[in-house]
């Protein structure tokens, strides 16, 4: 038995001794570094550059657009943005110049003494300025991506729910998450080397690496075919290298083409923070209506996002925004819309949630709210909404099966004790006096409040509607006579476990020990195109085809018969040289009874959710308003756990990323300039902001997915948040609708009188 | 540390092996020594600054940001780094059993980690899980959450104590 054990991560030895190699540990022979030269404007036009006349720029390459072969566009959606600036600069932190030498310090140097020539114009900087059409800076009204989904009575539905249900009420908030940080320890970096025949290999740290052949074929001018990507080792994505690679390998190969030379480029921390994508900021605004026993009988969200100065995936993480932006309630008349929108700001890209972190805050923070109004228990209420069986989400998508609503919420509460966690925080506080905040005595106060938050949240598996079927994932594995296995697979392990559960899911279908499977390096030259890593989908999409290939070579070699392990080498041995073929080449067979209309947003949105429900206690120090998370439980429903330990360590990491994003995680921006770029003062938890993560899973298959397992990379990072300000609030009666609940926060809520 | 014209000499003991670095600036980053003169680059960079904890070694049995040491500090000293963990080329209790808790994702954080959990071993040989957090909180895991890595951390004392079970 393979899959639902957890053996020894296969990349695991590498790891622990030093032998894995990151892309800044390759130094090819001839090898010269590279640097980017950056706008210090956040719009304005270029009028070209000048060199220090006294710097020695003999051994200095420089290269601008004009030595870009074919055309000067990142290619990923829209053809927005440049590769190097040419006129118009849109962000600081632009690409404009590429420089190479022979060592790291030359190339600092030299681009120290290099200064371009920017005339500053006004920029926009705030979504909502931007969506009211300021500049405009981006097309004819700022506008990068537009949707609704509109359900039942849809637009209007709140006021004509309100006239019709004499009693109903009207709930409204607004509700605002700002830009995060991927925090991928390891910084963006890349090697291209340059091939006589006007081709480029490029190795680096990346997710996608047919997204990198796809920007290079461009950019170059050049076949798909004489572009070669490799993934190194890579230390860290979460989406941040979704992206933002094609960039990168963009700048080395317009320096590895231009000087002949293996060209890399590996960014410091503080150009990495300042420059590369981030999390969308947002602002959801919902109005409701429900009645007096709690039915939410419509809703209406409005969600402007920050989109930065280009496009990137912005449309995407839109559509994933509003889908979830209802969260997994019962509710029959809704209205979503969204923008996300231009602004003079380092384009924002893929992170983890990729959206639906933004929305899922903002309609967990609204259930509060209700609950607060109507004078509800919070968990009564989520119970009496969830969704199940038969139920139909925001895209009238009908829940047919793995519905898990109330087995996490079971789990989870039971797992925390929470009702008796929430009656002792009640007690403590109470016995600690009733004084409100803004009249506790004076510092030196050790009393610390106490609440208990939870949060009821659930996540799309893999991409959105026909997505997968576009896609069209493909993943090869090849039998050898010795009995050995290979995956040849696009999919990268960016430290998910893909090179252990891949071959654990093959290992299982073939019957044959784990060892006895190989997997090729993400290499575009041997492998193919499995779609990107993200989305929640290699394991139970890109994992389900490794099963289909690892089912039909069982099958053209046993046929239905069983496979004894101890004669499958020399079976396997006769069946080749019989000349049976044991290379076999399946793509993803998507689920024929998905139907989905991408016009009107109508349909099945995700071929299953995985569900979940996080329960945080906090304490909060009333002199200083800081919140220390002391305890996190969550039940989060997987479908089947291929390695339990490797889907813990996914279901616990995304969590605390959540629990930053909550309380500590923060970038400011002045006039589009990161003000705190440096890891010293753009912080993440470290072990002692970390409470103990208690995650349970739960098992509810998927029939689609590899042995029933569900997508869920993305799942944790939802639901922290809502639950932190939850518990927060129940210690302290502060109603905050925004992240990060700072100690700045808390003070600016105290003072004023916001609960609603 | 002799000091030539075209840099320092500095000798120091890697991973028990005696290593003599000539013509280094004696102000290079240790950080840079290791990865770039010779070659030992299980040890990473991920900041520069000394925040992320990802370039921690032992000087001297004493953890330190290799980012932030000049190597003619190292000078005279024993630097432990992750290539020597190992015993005999097998992987130590240490390694392994950070492997099976579930310590590693990306990695890129791990050796780092692994020699921050060496001194703190070395000193306590049954550390709690509060101490354990101490001890590594100057070393930043974007990945795990730092569950499984202290559950690594309590395995491996455990496991160098004598098969006592981890708890």
């Amino acid at each position: 038995m393979s899959v639902g054990t957890s053996p020894p991560r296969l990349d695991g030895a590498d790891k622990v001794t030093g032998a894995a190699l990151y892309v800044d540990d390759l130094n090819p022979e001839g090898m010269l570094h590279g640097a980017t030269v950056r706008s210090s404007v956040p719009r304005g036009r270029y009028r070209g550059y000048e060199l220090d006349p006294d710097f020695d720029w003999s051994d200095v390459t420089i290269a601008t657009a004009d030595d870009i072969p074919g055309e000067n566009v990142v290619a990923l959606m829209v053809d927005d943005q440049p590769a190097l600036v040419t006129d118009r600069i849109n962000h600081v932190m632009e690409p404009v110049v590429l420089l190479a030498a022979p060592t790291r310090e030359k190339v600092m140097a030299a681009r120290a003494h290099l200064r371009l020539l920017e005339e500053p114009e006004p920029g926009v900087f705030d979504p909502e300025q931007s969506r009211a059409g300021a500049g405009p800076i981006w097309g004819d009204d700022n506008i990068q991506s537009h949707l609704e989904v509109h359900k039942g009575d849809g637009r209007g539905c709140v006021d004509a729910a309100l006239a019709r249900n004499a009693d109903a009420q009207l709930v409204e908030g607004r509700y605002h998450t700002g830009w995060q940080e991927q925090m991928y320890i390891e910084p963006q970096g890349v090697i291209a080397r340059p091939w006589a025949d006007g081709g480029i290999e490029v190795v680096g740290s990346l997710q996608c690496p047919y997204y990198v052949v796809k920007a290079l074929a461009r950019l170059l001018e050049v076949p798909p075919a004489a572009v070669k990507v490799v993934q190194a080792v890579t230390g860290g994505g979460f989406g941040g290298k979704e992206d933002y690679p094609s960039i990168i390998s963009s700048h080395a190969a317009i320096l590895a083409l231009k000087t002949g030379r293996p060209v890399k480029i590996v960014y410091d921390r503080d150009e990495d923070l300042a420059s590369t994508t981030r999390r969308h900021p947002a602002i959801t605004t919902i109005r409701s209506a429900v009645s007096p026993a709690g039915e939410l009988l419509a809703v209406e969200v409005d969600c402007v996002m920050d989109g930065g100065a280009y496009t990137t995936l912005s449309p995407v993480v839109l559509s994933r925004a509003l889908i979830h932006a209802v969260g997994p309630y019962k509710c029959e008349h809704a209205s979503v819309v969204g923008d996300i929108v231009a602004t003079n700001t380092p384009p924002n890209g893929a992170f983890r949630g990729f959206g639906a972190p933004q929305t899922c805050f903002a309609i967990e923070r609204h259930m509060d709210r209700i609950a607060r109004r109507l004078e509800r228990d919070p968990v009564d209420l989520r119970r009496q909404l969830a969704l199940q069986i038969g139920d139909t989400t925001l895209t009238n998508q009908t829940l047919e099966s793995s519905v898990s609503s109330d087995e996490v919420l079971d789990v989870a509460l039971a797992a925390a004790g929470f009702e008796d966690r929430r009656a002792a925080a009640d007690a403590a506080n109470a016995a600690g006096g009733a004084l409100p905040l803004r009249t506790l005595p004076g510092l030196g106060q050790t009393r610390k409040l106490r609440g208990v938050g939870v949060s009821f949240f659930f996540h799309g598996g893999g991409f959105t509607g026909n997505g997968e079927a576009r896609i069209k994932g493909r993943v090869r594995m090849k039998l050898r006579p010795s009995g050995r296995v290979e995956i040849f697979s696009a999919s990268t392990d960016i430290g998910q476990g893909v090179r252990t559960t891949f071959p654990q899911i093959a290992a299982q279908t073939l019957g044959i020990p784990l060892d006895l499977i190989d997997q090729h390096e993400a290499d575009t030259s041997a492998v193919p195109d499995s779609g990107p890593t993200v989305a929640s989908r290699t394991c139970m999409v890109v994992g389900k085809v490794v099963e289909d290939c690892s089912a039909e070579i069982r099958r053209r070699v046993v046929g239905d018969g069983p496979v004894d392990p101890a004669t499958w080498a020399a079976t396997a041995e006769a069946f080749l040289a019989g000349g049976g073929d044991g290379d076999v080449e399946l793509e993803y067979q998507t689920d024929p009874n998905i139907e989905w209309d991408g016009d009107t947003y109508v349909g099945d949105a995700y071929p299953c959710y995985a569900w979940a429900c996080d329960v945080v206690e906090v304490e909060v120090d009333p002199d200083t308003m800081e919140v220390g998370i002391v305890g996190f439980w969550s039940a989060m429903d997987v479908g089947k756990a291929i390695h339990p330990v490797i889907v813990e360590g996914q279901l616990e990491g995304g969590s605390l990323q959540a629990l930053g994003f909550a309380v500590l995680e923060e970038l400011k921006l002045k006039d589009g300039v990161l003000v705190n770029d440096r890891m010293t003062n753009c912080i993440i938890p470290t072990t002692l902001d970390a409470p103990e993560l208690d995650v349970r899973l739960v098992e509810n298959p998927y029939e689609g997915g590899p042995f029933g397992a569900k997508g869920i990379g993305e799942l944790p990072m939802d639901g922290g948040a809502p639950a932190v300000l939850a518990a927060i609030e129940h210690a302290t009666g502060l109603v905050l609708d925004a992240l990060p609940a700072s100690p700045e926060a808390l003070f600016a809520a105290s003072g004023s009188e916001g609960a609603a | 540390m002799r000091n030539n014209p075209g840099g320092a000499t500095v000798r120091f003991v890697l991973n028990g092996q005696d290593v003599t670095v000539d013509q280094v600036p004696p102000m290079e980053r240790l950080l840079d020594t290791l990865r770039e003169r010779l070659g030992v680059t299980g040890t990473k960079e991920g900041c520069g600054e000394g925040e992320c904890g990802a370039c921690t070694v032992l000087v001297d049995g004493e953890p330190v940001v290799a980012c932030l040491v000049p190597v003619c500090q190292a000078d005279g000293a024993e630097v432990l780094t992750v290539e020597g963990l190992a015993e005999g080329g097998r992987l130590s209790a240490l390694q392994s059993e950070f492997v099976v808790a579930g310590g590693a994702q990306c990695g890129i954080c791990t050796p780092g980690i692994l020699v921050s959990a060496r001194a703190l071993l070395d000193r306590n040989a049954k550390p709690t899980r509060d101490e354990i957090r101490e001890a590594l909180a100057g070393n930043l895991c974007r990945c795990t959450g730092y569950q499984k890595v202290i559950d690594g951390v309590q395995r491996a004392a455990a496991a160098e104590r004598g098969g006592e079970s981890a708890g």
